[in-house]
């Protein structure tokens, strides 16, 4: 399987070199070099400094018609951009988005998105290991709705222009202090 | 109306501030607590100061009773979370993302963000609504600068394309001595024949410079009629 990582911390490097060693071509984004650092010297896969929210960086990476693509860098909104560009733009198969608020996580799968939420995982790895009941918080969740992009087609380019939108003329109403 | 801007930057304040002055409710979230409380000093305490792409936060903040949300961070990505958190999980009718990288409007748009603002693009397009596309280039000027080298490029719509020199009315004072055909350089003589495309070459007193352009390029049409 292609299968294109984004995000190279510990989870991400540690995903990488172990498709790699299981055989799978594989593709690692990071915004930073030094984080191939965390890479193996026998890493067979592509390790390509770029931003993995931007959909020319993913092409030039090579992560078009990818089998999977997992968005595991530190930043919940990087990764649900990550996917669903992945999904929208580059005709993914599968995705991940690793989003650590459980709600954005449990919202996301709700559109459409596979999210996993270390929030809950940990958590209820801990209460399992107590005793304890588990915490009801989102782990992996899988995709429960259809995303926008398998209902409809690839979203056509280029964009039509944006025009500057008026803002409608105010009524009067008392500003009321939070 | 009850706006929520999230993102406190530069756009956030200010939009913030002009909202108040028209009257409307707003809330600002910011994420930094010294610029929320430095925000807070300025325009009120409408300010909170809490990362508006939290789905717990953005709920205190009373999302689900905004009319409009407006995502103005300066991180696109952020904008894209807030919008679709406003919209699918909090029902928002109206949200409003600001778009950094121009590419990302086709897909902000295809996942149900309302309204796309894009500094980049509409800075863009006024600096290429700007470049005169019809018009002559001054290459030099030449002499005491009562004279000027000028290039001017054939385009469909030109009466020059298909006539030679002679056949036109070419202002006193001004000559045309070469032509640049496919990148080569040949000169102008009366009864060559010009082509779309040709880069006409000619050195003319610069009071003239009007009558040539009809000539080379046409009656005076400007770039943003």
């Amino acid at each position: 399987m292609k299968i294109v990582i984004v995000g190279c911390g510990r989870v991400g490097a540690s995903a990488a070199d172990s498709y790699d060693r299981a055989g799978h071509e594989v593709i690692v984004l990071d915004s930073s070099t030094a984080a191939f650092d965390r890479l193996p010297s026998t890493f067979g896969g592509k390790a390509i400094r770029g931003d993995g929210t931007d959909e020319d960086v993913l092409r030039r990476a090579g992560a078009e018609g990818a089998d999977v693509l997992l968005a595991l860098t530190e930043g919940d909104n990087r990764n649900v951009m990550a996917t669903q560009l992945a999904i929208e733009a580059l005709g993914a198969g599968r995705v991940i988005a690793k989003i650590n608020d459980p709600l954005r996580a449990e919202a996301y799968a709700e559109l459409g998105i596979a999210t996993v939420c270390r929030t809950g995982l940990i958590l209820d790895a801990m209460n399992s290991y107590l005793g304890l009941p588990l915490s009801g918080l989102p782990g992996l969740l899988p995709p429960s709705g259809l995303h926008d992009g398998a209902a409809h087609q690839r979203f056509a380019a280029p964009p039509p222009a944006v025009k500057a939108e008026s803002v409608p003329s105010p009524r009067p109403i008392a500003t009321r202090e939070v | 109306m009850f706006v929520l801007v999230v993102g406190g930057g530069k756009v956030g304040y200010y939009l913030a501030k002009e909202l108040i002055e028209s009257g409307h409710e707003v809330a600002l979230m910011e994420k930094d607590a010294a610029r929320a409380s430095h925000i807070a000093d300025e325009i009120g305490s409408i300010v909170i100061a809490h990362d508006g792409c939290e789905g717990k936060y953005l709920g205190e903040a009373g999302c689900n009773r905004a009319d409009v949300v407006a995502a103005v961070t300066g991180d696109d990505e952020d904008n894209l979370v807030i919008c679709q958190m406003a919209k699918h999980h909090f029902d928002v009718p109206r949200t409003i993302a600001r778009v950094n990288n121009p590419k990302n409007e086709a897909l902000f748009r295809h996942l149900g963000v309302d309204e796309l603002i894009s500094p980049t693009r509409m800075i863009l397009g006024s600096i290429e609504q700007d470049i005169p596309v019809h018009e002559l280039l001054h290459l030099a000027a030449l002499g005491e600068g009562e004279l000027e080298l000028i290039e001017a490029h054939l385009q469909a719509g030109s009466p020059a394309i298909g006539r030679a020199p002679r056949d036109l009315s070419i202002p006193e004072g001004c000559t045309l001595f070469a032509v640049i055909r496919d990148g080569v350089a040949t000169p102008l003589r009366p009864d060559t024949v010009m082509l779309e495309g040709d880069k006409v070459i000619a050195i003319g007193k610069t009071e003239c410079q009007d009558l040539l352009h009809d000539q080379l390029i046409g009656e005076t049409v400007s770039a943003d009629a």
